[in-house]
């Protein structure tokens, strides 16, 4: 059992430090702004996740007792990730893009975070 | 067994943060920027914890959870002083 619990630990250990350097080496190697968002969210954030579900696994090998509270910082990177995402894409198309630069929206006529400002409903205008 | 594959993260680990600086130092655009301090922050965080479980203490969850949190809060103010010219209006 502890052997298998040591094999465990090492795959995971091993799976992180290539997807942690998968996700650095995109970050060099592509080429377009919105392409190198991919690899430091995507890749990075799960090598990191490989690592605390290792730490999980070796406390249960030293301690006999399952340590839960990586997960919180698993869930906490997992959450966040986007969010950084979303904003850094957000910077980079109000600052290097024009409407007219940017892939078609679909059906919608504009992307959403160049929309321009809704009309001001009813409750909203009365107000002093 | 578990010694060889911690050599093998923290390689993997301080290759990725040398990466990060190398675009820090020559990235075009501040978006690209921003985004490599947010990859050095979750890269640091990988190497403490892969600190504490080599020496088997858990006393670095503490610092790992403040730099998480801190990663975060300073990426989105960066973010957000680039949109709007400042933070808190």
């Amino acid at each position: 059992m502890d052997q298998l619990l040591e094999y465990l630990i090492a795959f995971f250990l091993v799976v992180s430090g290539v997807f942690g350097i998968v996700g650095s080496y995109g970050l060099i190697k592509l080429d377009n702004p919105m392409s190198r968002l991919h690899a430091p969210t995507k890749a990075t954030t799960l090598g990191v996740g490989g690592v605390l579900i290792a730490s999980i696994v070796h406390s249960i090998l030293a301690e006999g007792r399952m340590s839960l509270h990586e997960l919180l910082i698993t869930l906490f990177l997992f959450l966040t990730a986007p969010i950084t995402a979303n904003f850094i894409a957000k910077v980079h198309i109000h600052r290097n893009e024009t409407p007219q630069s940017l892939p078609s929206a679909g059906e919608d006529q504009n992307w959403a975070t160049l929309a321009p400002d809704p009309a001001p409903t009813s409750d909203e205008s009365t107000t002093p | 067994m578990i010694s060889y594959a911690l050599y093998f993260a923290f390689t993997c680990f301080g290759a990725a943060l040398l990466m990060n600086l190398w675009k820090i130092m020559t990235g075009t655009g501040i978006g690209d920027r921003v985004l490599a301090l947010d990859t050095m922050v979750i890269n640091a965080i990988a190497l403490l914890v892969l600190y504490g479980l080599s020496l088997g203490t858990e006393i670095y969850f503490e610092a790992v959870m403040i730099i998480a949190m801190l990663g975060f809060v300073s990426t989105v103010a960066y973010a957000r002083f680039l949109l709007r010219g400042n933070i808190i209006e």
